[in-house]
């Protein structure tokens, strides 16, 4: 009974009162949008955004955890987002006929896709993480221009005979049971629409498993510290470049796994979506939910998301309100007086919850 | 000879390149922020331009004057709203700025001028000069190009080292508190290296679109990302640097394009910034960091 009751508090004790609520929002929106699907009581403009929002969020939280939690400004995420999504379609282009499970090609997928990511993280983090600051985030988005480019030229389909590639120029050939997989710059056409949103639900209640485990473990306080000051986590023995490749490695790795999904829930996908903008929209939703920071995170994506949806009947002015609502966001929040009201907000606020503790426990 | 003309017209790329990476290093050497709103101000100089000599029907010189204009309005504006504020705000927060402010002028210029291409006409016109005998022919645009980035290289050059105001930029990039201390208004100076980087972009601005005519609400986009590579291939914050980052980044550019692959010559650029930065972690002339305890 005790420790029941131990469980339970230390669900909601101070410190991981965050990860909590992070999990019940998950859990309350996809009991939310579950009902109103079994209703009817969604539109279908709504349906079609839920799957992408998954993905965002997922790619978000793992950019937060690279630049939040490890502190290194990653301009790049859409490469390893493009990785992902293309290398999911392929996978479950080659296996259409071998598999015939939608959701188990889709997994297969994105494990694939996280492999992929993972290696090819691990490959750009050893050059990447020796550089700081700026430097670091002029790199990430020369990977992104270059894995873009690459994409952007690749050919590759298979027929009875096997699989062919080719690279700059389209010099495939194929033959009897012809399948295009990937067609350069036309990118990914006619791939099937696998991805399901209760997949994306639990991409996202994994990734939010692996973030906070990390950062309630040793590794994640490594982490943390060799963001806050470099040189006293060198001196005490954490090896910096080790632990940031660790988050490096991780958050291409979910990354990759958001891109297949993310990929797989449209028909076709062209290479030039993945491009520096595609970077800069998460980098957005990351800042504005906060640094370090996983349900803000996840809040501000779904909001950000779909604002701009939301938006459309406003059609062409809808871009330039988004632009002002960003800007504004950043001129308040950073505005001293702002900022001294609302720390005598939140201290009014704690006061009036710590007088209702107290009179509980009497 | 070939090569020769290949090399000439990447120069004159890269003096674009160059020209749009000052409006970069400078901004960053003194206010230490990437302003990605710059290609954007390029655009929105190339469409005033544009207004200024095909339906006002301007001459040459008056019309780049306004554009000039024009373009430094907007920069200063931008700065004393957008950026002003915050000046002690953290650095993600002025890079998200940023990029509002960029996401507003290419949708503000969709609606105003809606995004179907329009077409330049070319202030120096289309013809070519032909040396040795017509086996070498550079066009008169890229010849302009590079004649007006070597002045504007020399005119800053001098105004940075030789006058009041360029040694309270050079002041105010090296330390802020102490450049405040001996009497430096820190706040005029940054607006006034706003002013130069977007008045250079009006420039760029009409020299690139004299290059290549179509003009678009994202026009600035792509040159922009490639004239930040540049300001950081040749070290951010260094003036001579963003001048040889621009001109070997048009250079390799073009040749990739011409001897490797055209579809390839992007990878090939930023792979090449990759491999500098991994020889020379602060660019080519940057100087190196140091860390403190």
């Amino acid at each position: 009974m005790e420790n029941v009751v131990n469980a339970f508090k230390k669900i909601f004790d101070k410190k991981h009162r965050g990860r909590t609520v992070s999990y019940l929002i998950v859990f309350a929106a996809y009991i939310l949008c579950e009902v109103m699907m079994l209703t009817g009581n969604m539109t279908s403009q709504i349906r079609n955004l839920l799957i992408p929002c998954c993905s965002y969020i997922v790619a978000s939280l793992a950019l937060n955890l690279c630049v939040g939690f490890s502190g290194e400004l990653s301009l790049g995420h859409a490469g390893f987002l493009g990785v992902g999504a293309f290398s999911g379609a392929v996978i479950s282009g080659l296996l259409v006929d071998t598999i015939p499970s939608g959701v188990v090609r889709l997994i297969l997928a994105m494990l694939v896709a996280a492999a992929l990511n993972a290696l090819l993280g691990f490959l750009i983090g050893i050059p990447v993480l020796k550089l700081q600051g700026d430097y670091l985030a002029i790199v990430t988005l020369a990977f992104c221009q270059i894995i873009k480019s690459l994409i952007n030229n690749i050919y590759l389909g298979y027929d009875n005979n096997g699989i062919q590639f080719s690279f700059v120029e389209n010099k495939l050939a194929l033959g009897e049971g012809a399948h295009t997989l990937i067609s350069g710059p036309m990118g990914v056409t006619g791939s099937q629409r696998i991805s399901n949103f209760t997949v994306g639900i639990v991409l996202i209640i994994i990734a939010l498993v692996i973030i906070y485990n990390m950062m309630y473990s040793r590794n994640g306080r490594a982490i943390m510290a060799a963001r806050d000051n470099r040189i006293a986590a060198l001196s005490v023995g954490i090896n910096v470049t080790d632990t940031k490749m660790l988050a490096f490695v991780i958050s291409a790795a979910l990354t990759g796994a958001a891109g297949a999904l993310y990929g797989l829930s449209f028909s076709s996908l062209s290479p030039a979506k993945f491009d520096f903008n595609l970077s800069i929209l998460i980098l957005v939703y990351v800042v504005l939910g906060g640094l370090g920071n996983v349900t803000g995170t996840i809040i501000a994506t779904v909001i950000l998301y779909v604002l701009p949806e939301m938006l459309r009947s406003l059609q062409d002015y809808r871009m330039l309100i988004y632009a002002v609502i960003l800007i504004a966001i950043m001129l308040i929040t950073n505005n001293q007086k702002f900022i001294v009201l609302s720390n005598q907000f939140s201290e009014k606020m704690r006061n009036l919850f710590k007088k209702k503790g107290a009179e509980n426990h009497e | 000879m070939v090569f020769f003309s290949y090399l000439i017209s990447g120069i004159g790329l890269g003096s674009v390149y160059a020209i749009i990476a000052l409006g970069y290093t400078m901004v960053y050497g003194i206010a230490k922020m990437l302003n990605f709103a710059h290609g954007d101000v390029i655009m929105v100089g190339a469409y005033v331009a544009f207004f200024m000599l095909s339906r006002f029907g301007l001459p040459v010189i008056p019309s780049v004057l306004i554009t000039i204009l024009a373009t430094t309005l907007l920069g200063v504006t931008i700065e004393r709203l957008a950026y002003k504020p915050l000046r002690n705000a953290s650095k993600l927060s002025v890079l998200i700025t940023a990029i509002g402010v960029s996401y507003f002028l290419q949708n503000g210029a969709q609606l105003l001028w809606t995004s179907s291409p329009k077409i330049f006409t070319s202030i120096v016109g289309n013809g070519s000069l032909s040396l040795f005998g017509g086996s070498l022919t550079v066009d008169y645009a890229t010849l302009l190009t590079i004649l007006v980035c070597i002045i504007v290289m020399v005119a800053l050059t001098l105004f940075i080292n030789h006058t009041s105001t360029g040694r309270a930029m050079r002041a105010c990039s090296e330390d802020q508190g102490a450049a405040q201390l001996m009497g430096i208004d820190v706040n005029k100076t940054i607006s006034i290296t706003f002013a130069i980087g977007s008045g250079l972009a009006a420039l760029a601005s009409v020299l690139l679109c004299s290059k290549y005519p179509s003009i678009s609400p994202t026009l600035g986009s792509m040159p922009g990302i490639k004239a930040f590579t540049a300001a950081v291939f040749g070290g951010i914050g260094s003036i001579p640097g963003a001048f040889i980052g621009g001109l070997i980044l048009g250079i390799i550019e073009n040749l990739s394009k011409a001897y490797i692959s055209t579809q390839l010559s992007d990878a090939i650029v930023f792979a090449v910034l990759i491999i500098i930065l991994l020889i020379k972690p602060t660019g080519l002339l940057g100087k190196p960091m140091s860390e403190k305890v």
